[in-house]
Formats: structure tokens, sequence, C-alpha cells
């Protein structure tokens, strides 16, 4: 324990100083998408549930953050709170009919709900269509703190994510989130201990599209815009690629999976064009074929900081 | 002629349209059943090997000069040839992992095609013509059909009622659906059940290929083509259930149908309605209309 608080201690002394060495936009981003893995792990590492959707309540909630703050005038962290309740209303919803089935025809569902999501923001009048939603204003946080300049607005989005990550790890600690565990392991089980396996997935899944929906805001007020990339599955595939490069089931994985694929699309944009998707594809194919564990899965295994997670099982409906 | 303050001539030709889809919704969705049913994998891939069949009908007519049919014969068995390849280098390695891991690597080589064709053709179309024997239309009194559709609403149909024959009722069909059940036993009966895996994987990516040279007259050709109708299928067989091959023809056709109606009478939702229609068919019969949980 103490050697976790030190780690701990360690990589926020790193993310405190980080901007001196790295572009702050570029690593707000990295913490917007570390986040949103570490709330769709919630999801496949801790509950089991694979969902190929999650770009929606990405993209659901940057919109509406950013419609907000952009026409509606909200501050900043009005913005914030608006765009993760509706990705969690989205979540409710999403997740009340998904959860109706199981297994393989879950990610199915949620994939299939969440390219409706998509059409409609192709569709409505607020989103911009094909232009996506643009100037965006950062505005002032609770009306006075000026968020233009970007290291201001690094340690207000690094405060955001350790806000997150610490909701997550008390939802994983948690009763709550033993419960989640049983019902991975074997849902049948937990189901006859007398526990109502359905409404433990569905709060999961609204806790989770609700961060995910903070993620997907605090984007939008970093970057001032918010695209269809962001509802399109691809992204939902993407944060999939996230938290199974970094490791499934583990606390760091999905961070050090979100840093490792934004750094890669970073480098490789502009080098190779329409490969990047190929590149992506490919890392996928070798992930599952032969590293199922991920980064800290595996250092976790090579060091035995702690007994590593055997490599997750989805609690399989047959 | 009108009917409900609608043109009958354009009612009916949106109808048609509506069938068109169907068809390929049937016969992607039997190829996912049918993968599904023997290997327990979700083939997320299967609208890119769609694709790649539309593709092979556009190079073999630009490169190769070979028309239509030609492609017809050739592109099932190109890419059926290429998907039994990995069927035996790549998936023959998940068998024993969670499903979700098959849906994971069929979806990281779905990008890798579709990448692959984007770089190669960009994201424009390409068109392929309609053959000659099948341009132009005919008049058969209450409509003018455009001869090629009704040539692909009928071809999809025979292909799936012939699929259907052949699984339902032939002794191949017998030890598909017994493998299906109980693969080791069938295995222990001196079937050959490696094999038949991967043949069934050719086979399915075969017909999604095939459909993928159906469609190449009538959509534009290009690599995008393929993710946006595998979701759509996605959402069929939700709704109809894996469990029964007759089930996933009449579902992806009624879907089709629905859709292009849907067109007619409040187009913004055309996009959508299918998954409209997947929300209510889970909130009423969760297990899909002609579901059985597998």
């Amino acid at each position: 324990m103490r050697r976790g608080t030190v780690l701990n201690l360690v990589l926020l002394a790193l993310a405190i100083l980080a901007p001196a060495v790295g572009y702050p936009v570029f690593l707000m981003k990295v913490l917007c998408f570390a986040l949103f893995a570490c709330a769709f792990n919630l999801l496949i590492g801790y509950t089991g549930l694979l969902s190929f959707g999650h770009a929606a309540f990405l993209g659901s909630a940057g919109y509406a953050a950013g419609h907000a703050m952009k026409v509606w005038g909200f501050t900043p962290e009005l913005g914030l709170v608006f765009g993760a309740v509706v990705a969690g209303l989205l979540g409710f919803v999403i997740g009340g009919l998904a959860i109706r089935r199981s297994g393989i025809y879950f990610s199915m569902v949620t994939l299939a709900l969440s390219q409706m999501v998509y059409f409609f923001c192709l569709q409505a009048p607020f989103t911009g269509g094909e232009d996506g939603l643009q100037g965006v204003p950062r505005g002032k946080l609770f009306g006075v703190l000026p968020l233009d300049n970007d290291l201001t607005l690094y340690y207000v989005v690094l405060a955001i994510f350790i806000l997150g990550f610490w909701l997550i790890h008390r939802t994983i600690h948690s009763p709550f989130g033993q419960v989640l565990k049983a019902i991975r392991e074997n849902e049948a089980r937990a189901l006859s201990l007398g526990y109502d396996v359905d409404r433990y997935k569905l709060v999961a899944f609204v806790i989770s599209a609700a961060l995910s929906g903070l993620a997907g805001a605090t984007k939008t007020l970093v970057l001032g815009f918010e695209t269809l990339t962001d509802v399109h599955w691809h992204m939902s595939g993407e944060v999939v690629l996230m938290t199974l490069v970094g490791g499934l089931g583990t606390v760091w994985g999905p961070v050090v999976g979100a840093a490792v694929i934004v750094t890669l699309q970073n480098e490789l944009a502009d080098k190779v064009g329409a490969w990047v998707t190929v590149i992506t594809g490919a890392i996928f194919v070798v992930c599952v074929l032969a590293f199922r564990r991920g980064i800290v899965g595996e250092l976790a295994a090579l060091f035995k900081v702690r007994k590593p997670e055997p490599a997750p099982v989805v609690a399989s409906d047959s | 002629m009108e009917l409900f303050g609608i043109p009958l001539q354009a009612l009916l030709s949106q109808v048609l349209i509506g069938l068109v889809n169907g068809s390929f919704y049937a016969m992607l969705s039997l190829g996912l059943a049918i993968i599904f049913g023997l290997l327990n994998i979700i083939n997320f891939a299967h609208g890119a090997f769609y694709m790649i069949g539309a593709y092979v009908a556009y190079i073999a007519l630009e490169s190769f000069g070979l028309g239509y049919w030609w492609s017809l014969a050739l592109a099932p068995l190109i890419v059926g040839g290429f998907g039994i390849l990995i069927e035996r280098f790549l998936l023959k390695w998940i068998y024993k992992l969670d499903h979700l891991y098959g849906l994971l690597l069929t979806f990281g080589l779905a990008l890798i095609l579709e990448g692959v064709f984007r770089s190669q053709f960009g994201v424009s179309g390409q068109r392929v013509e309609v053959p000659e024997a099948l341009q132009g239309a005919t008049n058969v009194g209450f409509m003018i059909l455009p001869n090629y559709r009704a040539w692909v609403v009928i071809a999809s149909l025979v292909v799936c009622l012939a699929t259907w024959y052949v699984i339902e009722r032939t002794k191949l069909g017998a030890y598909l659906r017994a493998g299906t059940e109980n693969p080791q036993l069938v295995q222990a009966f001196g079937v050959n059940v490696p094999l038949m895996i991967t043949l069934t994987y050719g086979f399915g990516v075969g017909l999604a290929a095939l459909a993928g040279v159906l469609a190449s007259p009538i959509y534009q050709v290009n690599p995008l083509m393929g993710s946006n109708l595998i979701i759509v299928v996605f959402a069929v067989v939700v709704i109809g259930g894996m469990g029964s091959i007759l089930g996933s023809i009449v579902t992806g056709l009624g879907l089709g149908l629905i859709e292009g109606l849907t067109r007619v009478f409040y187009p913004e939702g055309s996009s959508t309605v299918v998954f409209v229609i997947m929300a209510i068919v889970l909130l009423l019969r969760p297990a899909g209309l002609f579901g059985k949980e597998k």
C-alpha cells in the first residue's frame, strides 16, 4: 500500500511538471482520453461488459457542453456538468436497452444505438453537421478565473482528470464495485446470491457514460470545437484499443494506453495519412493474438507488483 | 395513380429499393449467423469483405476487362479464399477465448482492410456499369421496373433460399447444425470439424463478397461502404436473433422494406428506423423475433 502511495505521488509530481516538457494542449488531450478510457474500463474491466458505443457519450457531451457554453453562455464548470449529465441520461437509455441482452449481443446493441446517436448528430440543427460545432469559448471558471492561458487550463483539466479517476477508483473499491466484479466472474452466481444484477449493471453503465461525457465535455472546452469524429464508431473502437493496449481491468492501463495511442496518432497523422487506420487495426490484431494483458498487465506480471489479474473474462451468456 | 397522397410509381420504387437493401441485409446477416453458429465469432470484418467483393467487380472490369458475370463467379471464390486464409492463420488461435476477442480481432481486420483500400482508391466512389443484359426497365403495368434491381432481389433470394435448403435439408447441413450444437461430439464421430469451420467461414465471407458484387452497379463502390452497412446488419441480427436461418432472411428483407417505406413517409428517419425498431424489439421481446439465446 505504501509503495502504491509513493507511486501515486511520483505520478502526480510528473503530471504537475509535465507542461515544462510537453505541449499543454497535447497533454490535455491525453488526459481527456485517459479519463475516457478509464470510464470505459469500469465497464469492460470490472463489470465484464464490452460496450462498442462509448463514442456516443463522449460526443454527445461534447456537443451539449459546447452548445451550452457557446450559445447559452454557461460558465465552463456548468458546461462540463451539463455535458456529463446529458451523457449520463443517454447512458441510462442506451444502457437500459443494452443490458437486456448479454455477451456479444450487448456489444452489438451498444454499437447500433450509438450509430443512431451519430445520425442524430449528423442531422440535428445545433451540431453544425459535417462542419462541426466551432468557436466554443473557454470562458472564466466560476466566472472569475480566465482559462485562455493553456497552462492554467492544463491544471484545471488535470484536476478534472484526478477527480474522475478518484471517482472510478472509489467505485471499484467500494462494496458496489465488489458486486460488479462478482457479476463479471459469474453472473448467474451473483444473481442467485440475491443481487439485482441488472440494476448493478445499469448503474455501472450510467457512471461510465457520465464520466465519458465529462471527458468529452472537457475535450470540447480544451479544443474549442466538437466534430462528428467524436460520435463516430471509429472512436468507440479507439477507446477499446486504448484500454486493450494498456491492459483491461488494470487501474493504470487505460491511462497508459490512452497516452500511447494519442501519441502514436499525433506522430503518425501527417506522415502516413490513411495508413493510420491500417496501423490501428494491426495493433488490434496483435494485441488480441499475443498481448491480451496489455502493457500494464504485462509489467505487473513481470514485476509481480501485485497478483496479476487473469486475462479478463467477460461474462459469457452461454 | 396515388396512394396515401404519394404517387404510386414513387412509392413502389422506394419499396423496390427497400427490398434491394433488404436483400443485402439478408445475405450478410445469414453469413454472420452461420459463422457465429460454428465459430462463436461475430465477424466484424463482414462489411469489409462485402466492400472487397464490390472492388473485385470494379478491378476485374477496369484492369482485366472481365465483365460483371465473371465477377459474380470470381469474387466469392477470391474473397472466400482470402477468408479461409484469415481463418487458418488468425482466427483459429482465439476459439478458446471469450467471444469478445473474436469481435475485437475482426474489428482490427476490418480497419486494416478498409485502410488499405482507402489508401489505394481514396474515399470517393467508383462506379461499375450495369451489365448490358440487365440494363433498362420493364413496364409491368402498375410500375416501371428497373431490370437490374429486380435481378438483385431475385438473385439474392435464390442464394439465400439455396443456403437455407442446404443447411436445413441436406446431410452436409446436418453436420453443420450438429457442429453448431456440439463440435466435440461431431468430431468424435469422425467428421473433420476444423475443416468444416474453415469452409464455413470461407462460405460466409464468399456470401458477403457476392452481395458486394450485386451492390456494385447500384451503389458507389467506396472503401467505407461495408462498415456503414455492417452496423445496420448488426441491428438486423439483434432484431432477428441468430437462431434461425429463415428468420435472418425474413428479418433482413422485412427491415429493408420498412426502411424503404420510411424514406417515402419520413425521409429524416430512414437512416435510424432500423435502430428504433431494434430498441422496440429489445423492450418487448429481448431475445429477438426468432431468437433462442445462445
